[in-house]
């Protein structure tokens, strides 16, 4: 059982252009499946959940998302907070404009609005490039906050300002509100998680994904050979946004249960995914997966070694985590530019080898 | 003249003074943008550190006090004397010109030809860095920022009691303008003369300057790159210790100062990423149109309260205004011209 092609035999042109080509991988992707969907469930517990498995799971969302946008279009955005916040209200809207319609088609329509906001926020993309765009993204971050915190018809007049997420069942079975059950929210996360994953997938190594990358390695070469960038980019940005909207909704809805938009949804949000590609791989959705675990993890392990084990005082721990952080991004764009997922990469084709190196 | 007016005129003339303090954040990118095309997002968090820095030498605190209780188990947490303010400020400078020179050895210099928003990726990871950095070495609480050249003459503060005076004789109504904002002002204005002086009259400058003309024409006359590059991040991060005690003296030393980098982004926009000029404009427009669109449209106050939007505009009117200056002129006022090649 070595990590070859060699053996793997494809008889019709869907096998030949099957995602995982080798055995092995094929074979490891079922069991993840299987694992995540049968066997972690049954040995969750409400820590594990809030602390390590929802943000993970949530976030995993929203970086395919701004993955598409960066590591695929070349889009650089700033504004992931605010769109995450327009997935969170519209989600809360219709929650409780239509509370009999199962919230699972209210997340994908908060999604879908999302979209339709980022494509509006991604007109100006074509005039505007590269550095340019990341702060005019910074419009869209600051306004839509201020948006939500300014306009008491989006958080139903409530005198307290923040969204509460109403209880709404699955099958009969809770998974917003007060009284859910850990494998609950997981599981709906998860079903999330699995789809986003699928559809970016194979949207980005198909001729969508294709056309992205053109526009991402040279926009006006792009041009040239015939992709129209008006749809290319403003595609990208509506996929990207569809993303990003669910992870907000479920982000609101699922993990946090209460929100205050500035607190939940601002800038800090949006470089915390930013970083989650870069760590993870511009351009991979396995990336995408590495950095939301690892970004996710970080803060956790050096809670559990700082505070936990060592004593420390929880400040310095939280600044000593800003430092690492900080020092992590600049060691992976010196060492790897092209992040985890490149690691990745390089030790599959090492062991494509393994062990006979010649 | 009518009392709205010249209450009008005030916030015109405070949204001046404030587009100055923008400006001066704004200069510090500009510089290292010019001669080394990396957009520096830490420079907010280099104005930070910078005033944390000097307030902490000023006041003899133990460098990482937290840190060092926290492993050794011991209590200490001052030295136990006060320093000098022009004496703290020198020392102040040197640990710029020292941050310039681990930040050129340890992180730019190896990612010397990669693409320009791998660098930009890297100054945010650089902001974070030194944001954790300086709280350790510092620590987080609120600081007062006092800087007294000698004892009795220090930064002014508060209302400038003349012009007050002058505005009640001549329009019978009071007239605010910080004393801190003028001599931020004057500050700004001897910065820049300062600054163009050195680019323009000296050795350095001038290779200051080739660099930013052309990386490797300027290589092949003998100018070290490496130098000229520390040198820049050393300039700009006097740029940013100015900046840090004029905000630092208006609104206590603490983390909201370092999202004044954010702020300086659409001036730069505005003006251009590559002209001193166009960040001082930039600063005073988007400083003066802030200031008037809260007082006109955020709190209705113009128009007869036609529109009201419920204040706190200021948070995103800037990034708005140069979102839609852009769509229209895509390299800011004073930027150069995008040429683009396949």
């Amino acid at each position: 059982m070595f990590y070859r092609e060699a053996g793997d035999f494809k008889t019709s042109y869907s096998k030949d252009n099957q995602t995982f080509p080798i055995k092995i991988d094929r074979v490891g992707y079922y069991l993840v499946l299987l694992v995540a969907f049968l066997v972690v469930p049954f040995m969750l517990n409400d820590y594990w959940v809030n602390a390590i498995f929802l943000p993970f799971l949530i976030y995993s969302i929203a970086a395919i998302g701004l993955n598409i946008l960066v590591g695929y279009c070349g889009q650089v955005s700033l504004g992931t907070g605010g769109f995450m916040a327009v997935g969170a209200y519209a989600c809360y809207k219709l929650m409780t404009t239509f509370p009999d319609i199962n919230i699972f088609f209210h997340v994908i329509i908060a999604g879908g609005i999302t979209g339709l906001v980022c494509v509006v926020f991604g007109l100006p993309s074509l005039r505007i490039k590269g550095f340019y765009l990341a702060v005019a993204t910074l419009a869209a971050q600051f306004f839509l906050v201020w948006l939500f915190n300014r306009v008491p018809w989006f958080y139903n007049y409530s005198a307290s300002g923040q969204i509460n997420a109403p209880e709404r069942t699955v099958f009969g079975i809770e998974v917003t509100g007060a009284n859910t059950e850990a494998w609950a929210t997981y599981l709906f996360c998860l079903v999330f998680v699995v789809a986003s994953a699928w559809i970016a997938r194979n949207l980005t190594r198909g001729m969508t994904g294709r056309k992205w990358m053109a526009i991402r390695d040279m926009d006006i070469a792009a041009e040239i050979i015939g992709v129209n960038p008006l749809k290319a980019k403003i595609s990208a940005f509506a996929v990207s946004g569809f993303f990003v909207g669910i992870s907000g909704a479920l982000f609101f809805a699922v993990y946090l249960g209460a929100v205050e938009v500035g607190e939940a949804f601002g800038i800090t949000k949006s470089f915390l995914v930013l970083f989650m590609i870069i760590i993870g791989g511009l351009g991979s959705i396995f990336g995408s997966f590495a950095g939301a675990a690892f970004l996710v993890l970080l803060p956790v392990v050096l809670k559990v070694v700082g505070v936990d084990m060592l004593g420390w005082p929880t400040d310095m721990v939280a600044h000593l985590q800003l430092v690492i952080v900080g020092g992590l991004i600049i060691l992976f764009l010196i060492l790897e530019p092209h992040g985890l997922a490149q690691l990745w990469r390089v030790t599959k084709q090492k062991l494509r080898l393994w062990p006979f190196p010649h | 003249m009518s009392e709205q007016i010249v209450y009008a005129l005030e916030v015109f003339a405070n949204g001046l003074m404030s587009g100055v303090l923008y400006a001066l954040v704004a200069l510090g990118f500009v510089l290292i943008y010019k001669a080394s095309g990396i957009f520096n997002f830490a420079q907010g968090v280099m104005a930070l550190f910078a005033a944390m820095t000097l307030v902490g030498i000023q006041n003899g605190q133990v460098p990482f006090a937290h840190l060092i209780n926290a492993v050794l188990g011991t209590h200490i947490h001052h030295f136990g004397w006060h320093i000098h303010s022009v004496l703290a400020l020198i020392f102040t400078v040197g640990v710029m010109i020292l941050l310039a020179v681990a930040i050129q050895r340890f992180v730019f210099r190896h990612l010397v030809g990669q693409e320009p928003i791998i660098l930009f990726m890297a100054t945010i990871g650089l902001a974070y860095f030194l944001e954790g950095f300086s709280d350790l070495m510092w620590n987080s609480e609120i600081k007062t920022l006092k800087f007294c050249v000698a004892e009795g003459t220090c930064l002014p503060q508060g209302m400038n009691m003349a012009i007050d005076e002058a505005a009640y004789n001549a329009f019978g109504t009071g007239f605010f303008i910080d004393n801190l904002d003028i001599s931020a002002a004057i500050v700004a204005v001897m910065l820049v003369i300062a600054l163009v002086a050195f680019s323009q009259y000296t050795k350095q400058g001038r290779a200051m300057r080739a660099v930013a003309d052309d990386h490797q024409a300027a290589l092949s006359v003998g100018i070290s790159l490496n130098f000229i590059w520390i040198l820049v991040w050393s300039v700009a991060g006097f740029v940013a210790l100015v900046a840090g005690i004029m905000w630092g003296a208006k609104s206590g030393v603490q983390f909201s100062l370092s999202l004044i980098a954010l702020k300086a982004l659409p001036v730069l926009m505005l003006g251009g990423f590559t002209s001193i000029p166009g960040a001082i404009v930039g600063g005073l427009i988007i400083g003066v149109g802030e200031k008037m669109f809260e007082y006109c449209f955020g709190t209705g106050q113009c128009f007869g309260g036609i529109i009201n939007l419920g204040g706190a505009t200021e948070n995103w009117f800037a990034y708005v205004l140069a979102l839609v200056f852009l769509v229209f002129r895509p390299q800011g006022l004073f930027g150069e011209k995008i040429i683009e090649r396949v």
